[in-house]
């Protein structure tokens, strides 16, 4: 799908899980697909952080430098964009170029 | 990731063949393992691990850490007999993201009205696997229930090594086959076939007896079907 979108023209980044702890929605590779516009497919969670990524993936394809985000119940913004599930995950994001 | 990567995956995925993306996650570099290639060295060892096990993961090699991103062709299923079980079984196996085929030399029950917008082949199944040959990472269902269709299925889904083959029957129609293949020479393949299909989920209608096949591939798929029964 990500290289349909090339195809189309489209800016485009991947997102990741590269780890989870605990009871998390998504394994390890799963795939978020995300175009410069905020539009997406697939999913790194049950739905609770993606916007966070979305967002981040969007930046992404606009600096064309890699990051990794990690979401979990420890973390600072828990109640903004924790995983309810208790579980932690770190997502890598990279920009298709 | 660069584009031609990404090509190189779908190439790769499209010929049928797994290969696994390997990132070095603290400065972005990255390259690409094929299943043929040989590791050479204790990145690609971990890699070409990764690749077997199916699982994408993260991996500490030397001190830094990689994510191998492992990317296996569509798991295939193919469908043999175009009864009113497989009419469903097509449906469901779609939507859980298989490439699904339907082979059945019986055009009555091969036709697309049956099956819109489904890969349907009316030929005998020795004729369709010379187009689309099978491979490991095929499952397939044997729902002919006539032994003229489902025999010769069979025998070519061992060959191929499908990693999942089930037939539709009875216990004594289970072992009729089984008579059949051991006067073929083959009984020792015979705990490789999944008979009656199926997980024992009590299911009666043919929609339900759908959901028991497409959970059993799954859980073959996934777990090697430890859990089975």
């Amino acid at each position: 799908m990500a290289f349909d979108w090339l195809q189309e023209g489209r800016g485009v980044a991947i997102a990741t899980v590269i780890e989870t702890w605990g009871s998390a929605p998504r394994r390890s590779g799963s795939h978020l697909i995300v175009d410069q516009e905020g539009h997406f497919a697939g999913s790194v969670s049950g739905g609770c952080v993606e916007a966070e990524v979305i967002v981040a993936a969007t930046e992404c394809i606009e600096s064309g430098a890699p990051k990794i985000l990690e979401f979990g119940v420890e973390d600072e913004t828990a109640w903004r964009i924790g995983l309810p599930c208790g579980g932690r995950i770190r997502v890598y994001v990279e920009k298709v170029s | 990731m660069r584009r031609e990567l990404l090509a190189a995956m779908k190439f790769e995925t499209d010929a049928r063949r797994a290969s696994v993306l390997v990132t070095d996650v603290a400065d972005g570099a990255q390259f690409l393992l094929l299943a043929s290639s040989e590791p050479k060295n204790s990145v690609e060892v971990a890699a070409r691990q990764a690749l077997l096990d199916g699982e994408s993961r993260m991996a500490l090699v030397e001190g830094r850490e990689y994510f191998f991103t492992v990317a296996w062709p569509a798991p295939r299923l193919v469908i043999v007999g175009a009864s009113h079980v497989s009419q469903a079984l097509a449906a469901l196996s779609v939507t859980a993201g298989f490439d699904v085929a339907i082979v059945d030399p019986r055009k009555a029950f091969a036709s697309e009205r049956r099956f819109p917008g489904v890969n349907l082949v009316a030929q005998w199944p020795q004729d369709a696997f010379k187009q689309a040959p099978l491979d490991p990472f095929c499952a397939v269902a044997l729902l002919a229930h006539v032994p003229s269709i489902d025999d010769p299925a069979l025998l070519e889904a061992l060959d191929a090594g499908c990693f999942y083959i089930g037939a539709l029957g009875s216990k004594k129609t289970r072992d009729a086959r089984m008579k059949r293949l051991a006067a073929a020479g083959r009984q020792s393949e015979a705990d490789r076939i999944h008979a009656p299909i199926g997980l024992d989920i009590g299911a009666r209608t043919p929609a339900e007896i759908a959901v028991a096949i497409l959970a059993e591939i799954v859980s073959v798929m996934r777990r090697g079907g430890a859990r089975r029964r």
